[in-house]
C-alpha cells in the first residue's frame, strides 16, 4: 500500500459527498498518498494484544431517562435553513430527472 | 499602561472600589480593536452594540461576587453564542447568524458576569496550525505581522496578546491552544480531557477536543477555569469530577516537584533557541527546590500520524451534519438532493477540511479501517501508558510547546506535511487526554516569544498551575507586550 489511485480519490470524494474537478483529485492523489505513506510507519511497532483506545477516560454507557422536553421550537428551529415551507426543510428533488 | 495589563483580580477591587467602570474596560477593548484590527485580524464578529449595553446594565448594578464581573472576553468562534454569528472561520457557515443557544462555557462565563466582545478568527473548523486556512483574513502574530499567530485558536492568542481583551476562549484538538499561546507569548491551558463541556462546541475530533482558556497570566487563567469546568448532563463525555479551587493552589512552592523531561522533547528538530529556553527554565526550578531528570516517551515520535489519522476520521463523521438543509450555505447550482450535498460541501469547505475529511473517509472506509483506523487507535494506547509510567514517578512533564516560534506567513503552507509536524510536541497530549500548559518562557534572537509547556496527570490541573505560576512569579517574560508592526 502507500499509493492511492485516482480513482480511488474520486470513490471516497462521492462517499464523503464531496465535488472534486481534475486538477483537484490529482493534487490530493498526491497529497493524500504522501500522507498515507507517513502514516505506514505505525506499522514498524508490533500492537499485537493491545487494545484499542476510543477514549480516554473511564467512562462508560452513560445514560439517562428518555423523557421528552420542549428544547426549541418549530420556528426556531427553520430560521438558519437554506429553504423552508409549511414549517418544514426544504430539499431539492430526491430523483433524478 | 493599559487597563488590561492588570490581573482579574485587581480590575474587580478596581471596579468594587468605583476607581473603574465596566464601561471604562470596555471602551478600552474597542479602542485598542480599531487601533491594531487591521493589522491583527483576530476577530470575524464583533458584538460592540451588545456590548457596551451589557457594561452600562452591569454598571448600574452591583457586582453580588460574580468571579469575572464586567471583564472584556473573546469568544472563538467554533463556540456557538446565541443569536450572534458563528462561522468557525468557514464559507460554509458565513451566514449563520442566528444559533439556537448558548454553549455551556458561554452560559457559565456570562453567569459570571463577563461582557463578550466578540468571536475570534481560527483556521477553518479548528483544522490547521498557522491560522492561514481561516476562509476570512487570516490573523497575524501582533509581535510581527510577518509571521503566522500560530493556530488553530490563533486569534484567541492574539487578541489577548495584542490587549484587545482580557481573555478568551480557545479549543485544543492536538495543540490549538497551546501552541498560538506559545507563538503570541500568552498563557493556553488545555484541561483534561472530560473536565470543560463540549456542549455548543462545533465538532472536529471528538475523542481530543477540550474548550481552554487564554489569558496573559496563570492567575487569571485558573480563574476563568474555575468558571468554566464542571459536569454538564448536555455532554456525556463530561466527566463528574469535583472541581477544586484552582487559584487556591497558586502557592508560589514548587519544593520537592519531580519533574520529567522526555528526551524526544529536546531532540533534534528542536530549534537550539528553543530548547535553550526550556533549559533555562529548569534552572530555574532547581533554584526553587524541584528535581528534574531525563525520561523518555518512546512512542511520542508516532503521535502525529496517529492523530491525523484518528482525527481526520472523527471529522469526516462529524462534519457529515454540514449538508445545507438545516444552516449554513446551499449551493445554487445543484440539480438533486445528492448533487445539492456536494455543491454545497464543496463551496462551502475550504481545501484542507476536505484533504481532512477526505483522509478520514480513507481511513474508516472497508478494506482500510482495520489498517488505519484500528492501528491508530491501538498506537494511541501505547502513547497514553507512556505518560501513565512517567507518572508513577513524577508530578509533571516540562519540555518545550513547539519546536521553533512562530514561523513566517506562507513558509509552510504548500505542504501539508511540514505543517503537521509543527504539532509534534503538543499532539501526544491529546492523545493521552491529560491536561498541558504553555507559558511564556523567553525570546527569540528576532523577538518571537517561546512557550514552555506543562503536562500533568489526568485532572491534576491544580499541579500543573502551581508549577507553571511558580515559574511565572520567578521570572518577567510574562510582563513583555509587543509593538504591533513588522519587526520588533
Amino acid at each position: 500500500m502507500g499509493e492511492i489511485t485516482k480513482e480511488q480519490v474520486k470513490h471516497v470524494a462521492n462517499l464523503a459527498r464531496l465535488e472534486v474537478s481534475e486538477e483537484e483529485a490529482e493534487m490530493f492523489t498526491k497529497q493524500l498518498s504522501s500522507i498515507i505513506k507517513f502514516a505506514e510507519q505505525l506499522n514498524e511497532i508490533d500492537t499485537e494484544g493491545i487494545q484499542p483506545t476510543t477514549h480516554v477516560l473511564d467512562l462508560k454507557n452513560v445514560m439517562r431517562k428518555d423523557e421528552p422536553r420542549q428544547w426549541t421550537t418549530r420556528e426556531e428551529a427553520l430560521k438558519n435553513a437554506p429553504d423552508h415551507k409549511d414549517g418544514q426543510f426544504r430539499v431539492p428533488s430526491i430523483l433524478a430527472e | 499602561m493599559s487597563l488590561f495589563d492588570h490581573s482579574i483580580k485587581e480590575l474587580e477591587a478596581k471596579l468594587h472600589n468605583k476607581e473603574i467602570t465596566v464601561s471604562d474596560l470596555v471602551d478600552e477593548s474597542y479602542k485598542r480593536i480599531h487601533e491594531v484590527e487591521d493589522k491583527v485580524h483576530a476577530f470575524l464578529t464583533l458584538d460592540e452594540e451588545n456590548a457596551r449595553r451589557k457594561a452600562e446594565e452591569l454598571d448600574a448594578t452591583e457586582d453580588a461576587g460574580a468571579k469575572l464581573f464586567g471583564i472584556p472576553a473573546g469568544i472563538k468562534d467554533n463556540i456557538v453564542t446565541k443569536g450572534l454569528r458563528t462561522t468557525c472561520a468557514s464559507q460554509f457557515l458565513r451566514n449563520f447568524d442566528d444559533p439556537l443557544y448558548d454553549a455551556t462555557v458561554v452560559e457559565k462565563l456570562n453567569a459570571e458576569k463577563i461582557v463578550n466582545i466578540g468571536k475570534l478568527n481560527m483556521d477553518e473548523f479548528a483544522m490547521g496550525s498557522s491560522n492561514e486556512n481561516s476562509s476570512f483574513t487570516p490573523t497575524r502574530n501582533p509581535w510581527n505581522i510577518n509571521h503566522v499567530p500560530g493556530g488553530s485558536s490563533g486569534g484567541s492568542a492574539a487578541a489577548v496578546a495584542a490587549g484587545e481583551v482580557l481573555f478568551s476562549l480557545g479549543s485544543d484538538t492536538g495543540g490549538s491552544i497551546r501552541q498560538p499561546a506559545a507563538f503570541c507569548g500568552v498563557v493556553g491551558l488545555k484541561p483534561t480531557y472530560g473536565l470543560v463541556s463540549r456542549f455548543g462546541l462545533v465538532a472536529f475530533a471528538s475523542s481530543l477536543d477540550q474548550i481552554g482558556p487564554l489569558t496573559r497570566s496563570v492567575e487569571d487563567n485558573a480563574r476563568v477555569l474555575e468558571v468554566i469546568a464542571g459536569h454538564d448532563k448536555m455532554d456525556s463525555t463530561s466527566a463528574n469530577v469535583e472541581i477544586p479551587s484552582y487559584t487556591e493552589a497558586l502557592t508560589g512552592d514548587v519544593k520537592g516537584l519531580k519533574i520529567a523531561v522526555p528526551k524526544e522533547y529536546l531532540a533534534e528538530g528542536v530549534n537550539p533557541e528553543v530548547r535553550e529556553a526550556v533549559l533555562e527554565a529548569l534552572k530555574v526550578y532547581e533554584s526553587l527546590g524541584a528535581t528534574w531528570e531525563e525520561v523518555s516517551l518512546p512512542h511520542s515520535k508516532y503521535a502525529v500520524a496517529t492523530y491525523y489519522l484518528l482525527s481526520s476520521s472523527e471529522a469526516s463523521a462529524n462534519l457529515a451534519r454540514f449538508d445545507g438543509v438545516r444552516y449554513g450555505v446551499r449551493s445554487e447550482n445543484a440539480e438533486n438532493m445528492v448533487d445539492m450535498f456536494k455543491k454545497s460541501r464543496s463551496e462551502g469547505f475550504g481545501e484542507e477540511v476536505k484533504r481532512r475529511i477526505m483522509l478520514g473517509t480513507f481511513a474508516l472506509s472497508s478494506g482500510y479501517y482495520d489498517a488505519y483506523y484500528k492501528k491508530a487507535q491501538k498506537v494511541r494506547t501505547l502513547i497514553k501508558n507512556d505518560f501513565d509510567k512517567i507518572f508513577e514517578e513524577y508530578d509533571v512533564v516540562i519540555g518545550p510547546t513547539t519546536p521553533t516560534p512562530a514561523f513566517k506567513v506562507g513558509e509552510k503552507i504548500d505542504d501539508p506535511l511540514t505543517m503537521y509536524a509543527n504539532d509534534i510536541l503538543t499532539i501526544p497530549v491529546n492523545l493521552a487526554g491529560v491536561p498541558g500548559i504553555s507559558i511564556p518562557c523567553g525570546f527569540s534572537p528576532e523577538g518571537l516569544p517561546i512557550g514552555l509547556q506543562i503536562i500533568g496527570k489526568h485532572f491534576d490541573e491544580n499541579t500543573v498551575y502551581r508549577a507553571a505560576h511558580a515559574y511565572e512569579q520567578a521570572t518577567d517574560h510574562h510582563t513583555k507586550r509587543p509593538q504591533i508592526g513588522g519587526a520588533n
